[in-house]
């Protein structure tokens, strides 16, 4: 068997064994769609009809508001998600199991792989139901098909970035609850950026910041794909800042799991 | 020619200044039982995690299965089956499920994998609770999963690092009963354990591991003999016969747990060569012994001395 058919073999074995465990633990996927979607509500219902008067575009109140915020919730969903996979990892390196499996021969990362691919197809299912929530709710995107796929696609890349990062960062942690603190920042960085308000209306030092880090390109972009804004030079960034957190994460994971 | 199925030399590692094993050698002969026996602490599940790839070793020349421990681990892993001292099983899939992935890790055809779990879950006692999370099982049956998973590939060295600690009595007998019928399949079994029946009662060679140096080394029996304290015991028919024999061999003394006092202690290492010329010098004088006993100190005797040996010596 080649090097590569192998990797994929151990990796998709890996990835049942993770959907299996996620069936069977369901909590953490509730509390991973859940959550988001009460913070939508309560940006859209409680904060939403003043923060949409100051958006100063087209639209005014709330229902611009619902249009603003969506890409802002979805990436602090994802954030949000990172949290539960740091610990899941964490929690599952304390198992015998664990110890197993680097006694066997067989392609060494499958076992992150197979937390990656669980965790990314967990949260697609939890921005799925954001999405149909945003909807209902008078969320209005005029994207076309192809620009509905660019935005998946960019989401993933990012969803994917983010998970590799928080299974580094799992490994990394001595125990499950310190696990638990290392993503805090990631929550933080959406309303950092443009998250929920426009960057210009910030003082100069945080605008600064907001404005050159990773979330508010990504954030920028997928506006402009779902609603028609303005991209600017965003794209090529928001994809060069996934691509390279994925695979600096990916090395480290991998690094950090080997060493143990 | 016995071929090797663990061959180290010059074991060591330490963790900061704590030296966990300062110098192992190993000789384990395919196709038996080496239990490695020592107190807490004394290095044998550091010495297991080295042979099976878990960690590395600072020094020292290993082969494991013929296999280059540091130049060709995955070669030694693709030979080899670990069961650890804490429960290696998944406990959120059912047992059956647990079989399965490591069929599906052994890279067996989907169908072998299917019947050899279903072998496996009959032959340990596991069928009815196939269906059931691994969470839900007791110590004993998850002890049995996670032997079954181990030898799911059928690995010909199988690594045993405290398999019965914790179990109870009755466990521990079909854990032993299932160790006997892999060694009789063939397969070599590195067993650690802090049980001297245990290992009395499973292994054909053991080596007493203490302060992560090896203190003494052989079969049961030879470790048995090391010590002072065996002695063969004469039982003769009357007064006449004892008083000649003790005339005839020069040493012993009346047993005095016999009530009779016609039962001779002898001190004596219990060796053939010894009873041989024991015997001999009773044949020469004529005298016949009614009965005749050998005891050797068991292991508890062996390990208590040797262990307190080798404390006072590094204090």
């Amino acid at each position: 068997m080649s090097a590569l058919t192998l990797a994929a073999r151990d990796s998709s074995t890996m990835v049942r064994r993770q959907l299996k465990r996620l069936v069977r633990y369901p909590s953490m996927t509730i509390q991973l769609v859940i959550t988001p979607v009460i913070l939508l509500l309560v940006f859209v219902y409680v904060f939403g009809g003043t923060l949409g008067n100051g958006l100063g575009g087209a639209g005014n109140g709330r229902s611009a508001y619902v249009n603003y915020v969506v890409p802002g919730i979805l990436l602090m969903a994802v954030a949000t998600a990172a949290t539960g996979t740091a610990v899941m990892v964490a929690t599952d390196m304390t198992e015998g199991v664990i110890a197993r499996f680097r006694t066997m021969r067989i392609w060494r990362p499958a076992v992150l792989t197979g937390h990656v691919v669980g965790a990314v197809i967990q949260q697609l299912l939890g921005m799925a139901v954001l999405i149909g929530v945003a909807l209902a709710m008078g969320f209005r995107p005029d994207a076309t098909v192809v620009e509905w796929l660019a935005a998946a696609g960019l989401l993933i890349l990012f969803v994917v970035a983010v998970t590799w990062l928080s299974v580094a960062l799992g490994l990394k942690a001595q125990t499950p609850e310190s696990a638990s603190n290392a993503p805090m920042p990631l929550i933080l960085l959406p309303f950092l950026g443009s998250g929920f308000v426009p960057t210009d209306s910030m003082p100069t030092v945080l605008r600064w910041f907001a404005e050159y880090q990773p979330f508010t390109p990504i954030m920028e972009t997928l506006r402009g794909l779902l609603l028609g804004t303005p991209i600017g030079n965003s794209g090529p960034i928001a994809v060069a800042w996934c691509a390279g957190i994925a695979v600096a994460s990916y090395l480290w994971a991998k690094h950090t799991f080997d060493k143990a | 020619m016995t071929n090797l199925a663990i061959e180290a030399s010059g074991l060591r590692k330490s963790y900061g200044d704590k030296v966990v094993l300062d110098g192992v050698d190993l000789a384990v002969p395919e196709g038996t039982i080496f239990s490695l026996l020592g107190p807490n602490g004394a290095g044998k599940t550091t010495t297991v995690q080295i042979l099976s790839t878990l960690i590395r070793a600072d020094d020292g020349r290993v082969k494991v299965a013929g296999h280059d421990l540091a130049r060709q681990a995955d070669d030694v892993r693709g030979a080899i089956g670990v069961t650890g001292q804490y429960s290696a099983v998944d406990k959120l899939l059912t047992g059956e499920e647990n079989l399965l992935l490591m069929a599906d890790l052994k890279h067996l055809p989907k169908r072998e994998g299917k019947r050899k779990a279903k072998e496996l879950l009959e032959r340990f006692d596991l069928a009815d609770a196939a269906g059931k999370t691994a969470a839900t099982y007791s110590g004993g049956m998850q002890r049995r999963l996670d032997l079954a998973m181990t030898l799911v590939g059928d690995p010909r060295l199988i690594f045993l690092d405290e398999p019965t600690t914790g179990l109870d009595p009755r466990s521990r007998r079909t854990m032993w009963q299932i160790v006997r019928d892999l060694v009789a399949g063939g397969v070599t079994i590195f067993l650690t354990t802090q049980y001297l029946d245990e290992a009395d009662e499973l292994a054909d060679h053991i080596a007493l591991l203490d302060h992560g140096t090896l203190i003494a080394e052989g079969t049961p029996d030879e470790l048995k003999r090391l010590i002072p304290g065996g002695h063969v015991s004469l039982r003769f028919t009357g007064d006449d016969a004892l008083n000649g024999a003790l005339g005839a061999l020069g040493r012993g003394f009346v047993d005095p747990a016999d009530e009779n006092r016609l039962t001779l202690q002898v001190p004596s290492d219990g060796s053939v060569a010894s009873l041989r010329e024991l015997l001999a010098r009773l044949d020469a004088a004529g005298i016949e012994p009614a009965d005749l006993g050998v005891h050797t100190p068991d292991l508890d005797d062996v390990f208590l001395t040797l262990t307190g040996q080798n404390q006072e010596t590094t204090r």
